[in-house]
């Protein structure tokens, strides 16, 4: 009889839990757009100016999200960059070439790199870019480069891992098929097995843009900062979408500048979703479609 | 010609994973030559267990250990037994189509930038518990905990799912055969199997707590002072790195914060290692 009561809380209590989280993500997203649904339009984005203008760089926007969309745009191009050669390199060596012994050891760091804080890396980017100040150029301090850098240091274990898994998941009878016809190592890498990953090597570097894009721990240490408009060099400060919320949050004047930071939260949330729901379709098997080739 | 490009090619590899992984040895290396000076004046462990207090000229950072063991502590007794009841609706308890539509929801929260969730905590629960309570502002360990709690609890689930996926089928079936209901078949057989998995989810969600800097940051309150209650302000490692970071380069501030950034990393690693012979016990025992 006792066993039976607690059967029957066991099943209350899940369901309860599953409420109360879907009562606390809805809460959530129901806040934000609540409140913010009203800031959604094009002035959010371009402030005055005409957005064709924007664009194409004829106009500073003054006051709109444009230079942080943009700031965050450039960041995420950048970092990706970074971070495509040397994790797909990274995870084919990983998968192919290491031994039992170097594996686990190269294991063991990307795994203690994947753990570690971002605001850990972010320190790390700024005090490298002190150190570059003292002992190189006066002109290196916190900046577009540096972040970007930094950023990818973060990002690296997705790309890895994920490249490492779509190798390894590869069957035996694929794997050995053309090194038995004569295909040299590489050819069998870059001809069969690559190929036959793609999609698992595209939906990890769909989530590492979303999480370039997402985060902010790094970036407020590495040069983002509140008014900057357009990043104009790879050594200038910029402005960013996930920084300016922050800044927001604890440094708004007005009412209409806190709407703003409403909208720039529904934005980035958008911004996140719609990259998860493609790294999401991506893995699912949609790549047949988009890497067709008759 | 052949052999030869092979050749480049391979050790192109080696170089780039080389090249990643000294990263990780790259940051722990900056950190402490960064916060050399400071240690050497006062030492590592001084600093860990002395208050903050620089008119005296000393530079612990004992307040802020304790302000994120408290905060990752109370998120974690937020977020387990949420965890833990979605996990059993995912497994077993709801029907199928809900089990599905709740694991796609709870990978899509996972997404959800952590500013966000720290932008909406600023407007909607911290006035609300500054109401409720009539104390201080507001910004306290209890509302960061909530927030943060709210936050890993996605990924703490999805850890719980991965290690109820993992049970051997044939003790599902065996447990269907001997006619268990569906909370029987979870809580005799699941569950027990699972626990060396589900002590992993436990650490590593820890381990994203500890790491966390915005929700901290905004909604902690950030005073550097050892929290008295659950009601009280207080800062964390990550939050203080944040915030002391605009002073002066060659301050005992300025260096204290690479403690911090040492304290963290070891915390991690030891968080990693941990999971990674727990996991590595778990393979051996099947």
């Amino acid at each position: 009889m006792k066993t039976r009561i607690f059967e029957k809380f066991t099943v209350v209590f899940a369901w309860l839990a599953g409420l109360v989280l879907l009562a606390g993500v809805c809460l959530l997203l129901g806040y934000l757009f609540f409140k913010g649904h009203a800031s959604l339009n094009l002035s959010l984005i371009f402030g005055d100016t005409p957005p064709l203008r924007a664009l194409l760089l004829k106009q500073r926007v003054f006051e709109g999200l444009f230079p942080a969309v943009a700031g965050t745009f450039v960041l995420v191009v950048l970092s990706i960059a970074w971070a495509i050669p040397f994790g797909i390199a990274t995870g084919i060596y990983l998968a192919e070439y290491a031994g039992p012994r170097v594996k686990r050891a190269l294991d063991a760091l990307f795994d203690v790199l994947s753990g570690m804080p971002s605001i850990v890396i972010g320190l790390f980017g700024f005090s490298f870019a002190v150190f570059l100040h003292k002992h190189y150029s006066d002109r290196i301090g916190p900046c577009l480069l540096i972040s970007s850098i930094a950023l990818s240091f973060l990002v690296l274990p997705y790309i890895i891992r994920t490249t490492q898994a779509a190798l390894e998941g590869v069957p035996l009878n694929i794997r050995l098929t053309a090194l038995a016809l004569g295909a040299t190592r590489l050819q069998n890498i870059f001809l069969v097995l690559i190929p036959r990953s793609v999609s698992g090597i595209m939906s990890g570097i769909i989530l590492a843009i979303g999480r370039c894009a997402e985060d902010t721990a790094v970036i407020m240490l590495t040069g983002a900062v509140a008014s900057a408009g357009l990043p104009r060099s790879l050594f200038s400060q910029y402005e960013a979408l996930p920084f300016f919320i922050y800044y927001i949050s604890s440094q708004y004047a007005d009412s209409e500048e806190l709407m703003q930071g409403y909208g720039a939260s529904i934005v980035l949330l958008f911004l996140c979703a719609l990259l998860f729901v493609t790294a999401y379709g991506i893995r699912k098997g949609l790549s047949h479609f988009v890497f067709y080739r008759p | 010609m052949k052999k030869y490009g092979e050749l480049v090619a391979e050790r192109s590899f080696l170089l780039s994973a080389l090249a990643s992984s000294s990263i990780t040895v790259a940051i722990l290396a900056f950190m402490v030559f960064m916060g050399l000076p400071l240690m050497k004046q006062a030492g590592f462990y001084q600093l860990l267990v002395k208050p903050w207090a620089p008119y005296q000229g000393t530079f612990g950072i004992y307040p802020m250990i304790v302000g994120t063991g408290c905060i990752s502590l109370l998120s974690l007794v937020v977020a387990f037994p949420l965890s833990l009841g979605c996990s059993f609706l995912i497994a077993t308890i709801a029907p199928k189509p809900v089990s599905k539509g709740l694991r796609r929801l709870i990978e899509l929260m996972t997404g959800i930038p952590t500013v966000i969730y720290g932008f909406v905590g600023i407007f909607l629960l911290v006035p609300y518990i500054r109401e409720l309570f009539r104390s201080g502002s507001g910004l306290c360990v209890l509302t960061a905990a909530l927030v943060l709690g709210i936050m890993i609890t996605p990924t703490m689930t999805l850890f719980f799912c991965d290690s109820f996926d993992r049970i051997p089928r044939s003790y599902l079936t065996a447990a269907e055969a001997l006619g268990a209901s569906r909370t029987q078949k979870l809580l005799y057989v699941i569950l027990p199997c699972a626990k060396m998995g589900m002590l992993n989810g436990v650490i590593l969600a820890l381990g994203r707590a500890v790491g966390d800097t915005l929700v901290a940051l905004m909604l902690a309150g950030n005073s550097v002072r050892v929290p008295g209650s659950v009601l009280e302000p207080a800062r964390t490692l990550t939050a203080h790195i944040a915030l002391v970071i605009a002073a002066d380069y060659e301050s005992p501030e300025f260096r204290s914060i690479f403690a911090c950034g040492i304290v963290l990393y070891l915390f991690t690693m030891m968080v990693t290692f941990l999971v990674r012979y727990l996991s590595f016990a778990e393979g051996r025992r099947d």
